[in-house]
């Protein structure tokens, strides 16, 4: 039996898996319609998250199976003081299979180490959300066609954004990788994370204050929100939110196949002109992950997919 | 200063200058009924200095966690009087309910009944992170 903690669980061969998986099932969705019929997906989110939830959720229903679960924690017995241990080893009795956000970092890990069926993390505080990740890669592979030899641009909160790492890390597995880190000086990648992941493989990467001055260099560029609670002045952060919100006027040196993503929610860091822009990615990359996490669902219960 | 030969035991050599109490405090060799003792800076050739721990008795300890105080630990197993093994600890892969998380947001905090597991990130810097949350121990 196999859960999804960490994106790195997973190999690149099986990531490629994944994505090819993905991949027929965005050509021919009714050919999954009963993929996992009568199986069952249990989605324990202890904190809200409607998109992460409703995209789980509308992967398992298009796959022929139910679903059940609770979206915050007042409404589930951790209310009551019921470890994650326990409320896994009950659920586990009721599903098929388990999806699992937790504001608590490292919780659907001790959920995988006593569960009787597979665990997805869905989201564990600041800390990993694979799913996402595995949606980034798909968008990346749809869109462009290929996960190796990318220019690939990420801005903004480079410190605190889970999202960020994860995708460092994913894509330092590929040839010809090259990253490009915008960000400001308080915000930037942390040193562990280069070292684990860029450096120890040798990846080249540039650091950058500012977008316009690379924003021709890249294949991809990944937005992401810079946050009032991360500065310590008014001031400071609107002076450097204003410096990442994406306009059409930024966007006028950017290769014409750039490939722009954002995990969204969105707040101001892409201005909604972009939206019309068509190397603007976001809301296929959003729709892109139900067709993963069908894939993820799939492997993880262990459905044979019969190209 | 004498200290009796040991004649079954352990002799946990080549401990940092500094290091030894912390380990016998880890360890819990406080706790020990057999003799044990504790040398603090013996002038070592490879190291300048160093700490020896002694224990004239049977120990049932993870002897692994040695490497996580103090590289460079060696370990003499002493039976009736005489050296009968040497090992070198290596720093440990992973180490269980010995160091706790201190991440607030992290599982550890709240979770019952839960191992406190660290395991090693960067053997060069002789880093340790949490299996859960990823914090980094001190």
């Amino acid at each position: 039996m196999r859960h999804l903690i960490d994106i790195m669980e997973l190999s690149t061969e099986e990531i490629d898996e994944l994505i090819s998986t993905a991949a027929r099932i965005i050509k021919n969705p009714m050919k999954y319609r009963e993929a996992c019929k009568y199986k069952t997906l249990a989605t324990l989110f202890f904190e809200p998250s409607t998109r992460t939830r409703l995209s789980f959720e509308a992967a398992m229903i298009e796959l022929g199976g139910s679903v059940l679960g609770f979206s915050e924690a007042n409404s589930s017995s951790a209310a009551k003081g019921e470890s994650v241990a326990d409320t896994v080893r009950v659920v586990g009795g009721y599903s098929d299979i388990i999806a699992m956000r937790h504001p608590k970092e490292g919780a659907p890990l001790v959920a995988s180490m006593n569960s009787t069926v597979p665990i997805i993390n869905a989201g564990d505080g600041g800390h990993n959300h694979p799913t996402q990740t595995l949606t980034d890669l798909l968008t990346i592979s749809q869109i462009k066609g290929r996960l190796d030899n990318l220019t690939i641009g990420l801005c903004g909160d480079l410190k605190f954004g889970r999202t960020v790492h994860s995708l460092i890390a994913a894509m330092s597995r590929y040839e010809g990788i090259r990253f490009v880190l915008i960000s400001p000086e308080e915000l930037k990648v942390p040193s562990y994370v280069k070292a684990e992941h860029i450096k120890a493989r040798g990846i080249p990467y540039t650091q950058s204050r500012t977008l316009e001055d690379v924003m021709p260099e890249l294949d991809i560029l990944y937005m992401t929100r810079v946050q009032r609670e991360r500065f310590f002045s008014e001031e400071e952060y609107l002076r450097l939110r204003d410096t990442y919100i994406l306009t059409p006027d930024k966007l006028k040196n950017a290769k014409q196949d750039l490939c722009i993503m954002h995990p969204l929610p969105r707040v101001n860091e892409i201005s909604t002109a972009v939206d019309s822009d068509p190397r603007a990615c976001y809301f296929e990359q959003a729709r892109f992950g139900k067709f993963i996490r069908m894939a993820l669902i799939m492997k993880l219960l262990e459905v044979e997919d019969e190209n | 200063m004498k200290i009796d030969a040991i004649k079954n035991g352990i002799v946990i050599d080549h401990i940092e200058a500094g290091c030894g109490m912390q380990i016998y405090q880890m360890l819990g060799m406080d706790k020990l009924s057999c003799p044990v003792a504790l040398l603090r800076n013996v002038p070592s050739k490879k190291l300048g200095h160093k700490d020896i721990i002694k224990v004239d008795g049977e120990l049932d300890i993870d002897l692994d966690i040695l490497g996580y105080f103090s590289p460079n630990v060696t370990v003499n197993f002493i039976r009736d009087g005489k050296l009968v093994d040497k090992r070198h600890i290596d720093l440990p892969t992973r180490i269980t309910d010995l160091l706790r998380c201190k991440n607030p947001r992290c599982i550890t905090t709240t979770e019952q009944d839960i191992h406190h597991i660290f395991r090693l990130a960067d053997p060069e810097k002789r880093t340790y992170r949490c299996i859960y949350c990823d914090a980094k121990a001190d």
